[in-house]
């Protein structure tokens, strides 16, 4: 089982909230996610078992959705926004010095598998750009200085949890 | 000009998002005065009259929305929140659902009561997070104090409400592809008719609203029709977020009264240009609305002024470009996020938005030829009004624009394989 228990219990909680089981997918994904860190085939069979919903019918709608990566990505996934706002602020070197400060290119995770690195479109923090989200976390109005101990605490941190 | 705050009065009270504190505000006193003293068909007359408008784009008139729900299908009626925030340059509801939770929970009640829903859906972008987390804990306490479930303050009225994440898809802000998401499909937009007020989420009649929208509703009932229309222009009443952001020394979302000027926005409250940098064109309502010229940046902010303006007030996104941007550079980053976000569930916004990004992408690379501009026209043509939804029509209105203000840089751009104007912003 990929699933702890304590997902499955907030898929169900969230599941009985709705007219129809279905509407329970995102839901289901969202929870997984969060649990794992990316989605598979395996997630959606337990997931389909949990809601009694078809699995290609799991599968149908999450591949629908980009928030949620599809293959192992690391520990800590950072999305940085590319698009306009946070662009004219500086976005594009500041993926340039992501990438110098990580030593890896985009899409690409660092061999200690602490980060993954990619880009995406508007995640709505348009007044405090240039901003990225790393896990559920937003971290806004960047500058070199941050992006520095953003990195420095959520390596100290991994560190402290043994990774 | 002073500006009376409606959604942003409490902004900088830390406990806003907490129910005690937002009753100590005055709040859950007009959805009180709506159970005791009115009748559903009241309240919709009175949203009607009040004027308000929706706030997520398309400013349609909310109470007269409310009034295409049919009472007689024998079927249950839902409410679906839209707080799927996703259009470029947008991130206001994102200031009302982090700051003031409550207040939208109780516009929720006010619109529930009126189009007699029971059972109200609050569609949150999934990246959201800590939003999503707020107005969660938000429902949580409202529950607790019995002002959600059975018998709501002893009127008789029952009502549920449940929050619920998306899983990052523009899309899914097109009121029904919001659908389709929430009943666990991918989000792919319907044809209308029928329209959701009659067949919406599972086939049942269903009321899609903004949250500004909705949260826009207790001060409406608090103060009365004549307060709320003594905000704004007579065709756009109340006051709205702006969220801006670029090339300004401040960016912020910022609340005024509908038909203040957009230079006040920009240079009162925004700080001016960046550093002293010149402005260049203004994306006034998101990033699917046409540019504004820094000769209309007296254009009062209103739906009426901005559409006699050749633009849109759209979702009030005000993005401000300055003269260090390339308009090719500018244009590629706006159609790459709509090619990415077309469900691809019709043809014409599939296929036409792939054309657009490559031909836009190989003219920003320098590789363009003879001809581009007019083949990026063409594809315009046979996208805009042939679309299931607007998102295509969204990719058509920023690539016209940007070719009519500024076709001398897609010119160049083509001939010398290279920007007219170098885009360096830079990150320190």
């Amino acid at each position: 089982m990929i699933l702890k228990e304590s997902t499955i219990k907030e898929i169900k909680t969230r599941m009985v909230r709705y007219p129809s089981r279905r509407s329970a997918i995102l839901p289901a994904l969202t929870a997984a996610y969060r649990q794992v860190g990316h989605l598979n085939n395996a997630v959606y069979k337990e997931i389909s078992r949990v809601i009694e919903i078809p699995y290609v019918e799991i599968a149908e709608a999450a591949t629908f959705y980009t928030m949620f990566p599809k293959h192992e990505v690391g520990k800590y996934l950072i999305q940085v926004c590319h698009n306009i706002s946070c662009s004219l602020r500086g976005a594009d070197n500041m993926l340039l010095y992501l990438q110098e400060k990580l030593g890896i290119k985009m899409g690409e995770t660092t061999p200690d598998n602490l980060f993954t690195l990619i880009s995406v479109e508007c995640l709505g923090g348009c007044s405090a750009a240039p901003m990225m989200q790393i896990n559920q976390d937003y971290y806004e109005d960047l500058t070199r200085e941050k992006i520095d101990n953003i990195l420095a605490d959520l390596r100290a941190k991994a560190d402290e949890e043994g990774k | 000009m002073a500006q009376e705050l409606v959604f942003f009065k409490y902004i900088d009270d830390p406990n806003q998002h907490k129910i005690d504190t937002y009753i100590e505000h005055g709040g859950y006193q007009a959805i009180q005065k709506v159970l005791k003293d009115f009748k559903p068909p009241d309240v919709i007359a009175k949203v009607k009259e009040s004027g308000v408008r929706g706030r997520g784009g398309a400013g349609f008139p909310a109470g007269l929305k409310w009034s295409f729900v049919p009472q007689n299908t024998g079927k249950p009626i839902y409410l679906a929140c839209n707080g799927d925030e996703s259009e470029p340059g947008t991130c206001k509801d994102r200031v009302i659902m982090e700051n003031d939770p409550h207040m939208l929970i109780e516009g929720i009640m006010i619109c529930c009561y009126a189009i007699n829903a029971h059972h109200a859906f609050i569609y949150i972008r999934g990246e959201f997070a800590f939003p999503a987390a707020r107005v969660e804990g938000a429902v949580n306490e409202a529950y607790a104090k019995g002002y959600l479930g059975k018998n709501i303050f002893n009127s008789g009225f029952d009502l549920d409400v449940v929050v619920h994440t998306g899983g990052g898809a523009y899309i899914c802000g097109e009121e029904t592809a919001l659908l389709s998401s929430l009943e666990g499909s991918r989000g792919n937009s319907r044809i209308r008719p029928p329209f959701p007020a009659v067949s919406g989420l599972y086939k049942c009649p269903t009321v899609i609203n903004n949250v500004e929208t909705l949260s826009s509703l207790p001060s409406i009932f608090n103060n009365g029709i004549e307060w709320y229309r003594s905000h704004g222009t007579e065709k756009s009443p109340g006051t709205k977020i702006f969220s801006l952001s670029g090339n300004v020394n401040k960016p912020g979302n910022y609340e005024v009264d509908l038909g203040t000027p957009l230079s006040y926005v920009i240079n009162e409250l925004g700080g001016g240009m960046q550093d002293g940098h010149k402005l260049k064109a203004i994306i006034p309502g998101g990033s699917s609305t046409p540019l504004l010229m820094p000769d209309q940046i007296d254009t009062p902010l209103d739906y009426e002024s901005m559409a006699a303006a050749g633009s849109m007030l759209g979702s009030g996104a005000i993005i401000v470009i300055d003269e260090r941007c390339c308009m090719v550079w500018a244009l590629m980053k706006l159609i790459n996020f709509y090619a990415h976000e077309s469900c691809g569930r019709c043809t014409p916004c599939r296929e036409g938005t792939a054309w657009l990004k490559q031909l836009i992408n190989r003219i920003e690379n320098g590789e363009g030829q003879q001809g581009d501009i007019e083949l990026i026209l063409d594809a315009c043509d046979n996208i805009i009004g042939r679309t299931i939804c607007p998102l295509g029509d969204a990719a058509v209105m920023p690539t016209r624009s940007f070719i009519k203000h500024f076709r001398d840089e897609f010119e160049y751009h083509i001939e010398h394989k290279t920007c007219k104007v170098k885009t360096d912003y830079p990150f320190v």
